[in-house]
């Protein structure tokens, strides 16, 4: 295992994800050091060029923290950042970064633990993966 | 509008290979509403390239720019400041954009980022489709406002084929043939004589492109 701290930039919906997040940290999880949250108003918002940008100014991996699939409080934001992730792999592919740098985790907002587990797991898959090849 | 799809990386990598500085210009008109050469399609593609680059590297420095519209001169000439400054110029406006750009600053390579595909309507969020082919003659008036030169597969003017077969095209099965939906739409209007009304063959030469490029000369414009 490479010995980095992945820097990771985590896009919380502010419905589910973000929430989740709040009680992960108010409840002292451990979460990894490289953690960057980025509260957003519904997955929807993201773009393809929200995450290519944070990919290029060199984080080690992107999170997307959506509201579970037909629980969306703007009815469809998860489904159309799903969507958005898919060109953002084709995109990767081209590029030659690793798809396992991109994931989207559906959780609740009481899903604190939830939070914890898929960030301190992205970053254990990162520190295999190793660096950005960007950085 | 006129609808486009963004060119192969790789098709575009290959472009500038040669170039460490380049002007990536957009079109804030058709290409964005379509997503193809927009302000945003200039951020993501900009960001693509330069991640590519320098993962190989050879570092891109781009400058990005959005035109209003790329087939005004007028808006054109307000990139010239970053045109001048760099060694060749991406546009992923249409192909009048890109000539437009080309004849502008005649001196700087210029290069096409998508590929102008047909003048079509929005038929759902993501789906676009072909629905004029400037033939420079227009007959829907005759066709309940279905065009067949467009639509037809067989561009035929007076009525179906002999392939049409249960409303379907017999070119493409799952595209409806658009003279039943003439005939349906005319039923639904009560202009169903119009179908009696002979189209006489078109002028292909003389209206539409066959005979090189059409010109509008609108005099009481011209200053």
């Amino acid at each position: 295992m490479v010995s980095f701290n992945p820097s990771i930039v985590a896009f919380c919906c502010d419905k589910s994800g973000y929430v989740a997040a709040d009680m992960a940290g108010g409840l002292g999880m451990s979460l990894p050091e490289g953690l960057d949250c980025i509260r957003i108003p519904c997955a929807g918002r993201i773009d393809a060029f929200h995450i290519l940008q944070a990919l290029e100014k060199g984080a080690d991996g992107v999170l997307i923290f959506a509201c579970h699939e037909e629980n969306c409080q703007s009815l469809t934001g998860n489904l159309m950042a799903k969507a958005r992730m898919g060109y953002v792999y084709g995109i990767m592919e081209k590029i030659g970064l690793e798809r396992e740098r991109l994931e989207l985790c559906n959780l609740a907002t009481n899903n604190g633990a939830k939070f914890a587990e898929t960030v301190r797991r992205k970053c254990d898959d990162l520190k295999r993966l190793g660096p950005s090849p960007l950085k | 509008m006129i609808k486009a799809e963004q060119k192969p990386l790789e098709e575009v990598l290959a472009f500038l290979e040669p170039y460490k500085k380049i002007l990536l210009v957009g079109c804030n008109a058709c290409v964005a509403v379509c997503h193809a050469g927009g302000e945003k399609e200039v951020g993501i593609l900009s960001s693509a390239l330069r991640m590519v680059r320098k993962k190989s590297g050879q570092k891109l420095e781009i400058l990005e720019d959005c035109s209003t519209r790329q087939c005004e001169p007028e808006f054109v000439d307000d990139l010239r400041e970053k045109a001048e400054n760099v060694e060749a110029v991406l546009s992923i406006a249409c192909g009048i954009g890109v000539q437009t750009v080309a004849k502008r600053f005649p001196d700087i390579p210029v290069y096409p980022g998508v590929n102008t595909t047909f003048m079509g309507e929005t038929d759902e969020l993501g789906v676009w489709v072909e629905r004029c082919q400037a033939c420079g003659n227009c007959v829907l008036h005759m066709t309940g406002g279905l065009c067949p030169v467009a639509r037809c597969a067989k561009q035929l003017l007076n009525g179906p084929c002999g392939g049409s077969q249960g409303g379907n095209c017999e070119i493409k099965r799952d595209v409806p043939c658009v003279w039943q939906q003439i005939y349906d739409r005319l039923t639904a209007i009560g202009q169903l004589d119009r179908m009696e009304q002979f189209v006489p063959a078109k002028k292909w030469g003389r209206e539409s492109r066959d005979s090189g490029p059409r010109t509008i000369v609108r005099e009481d414009l011209r200053v």
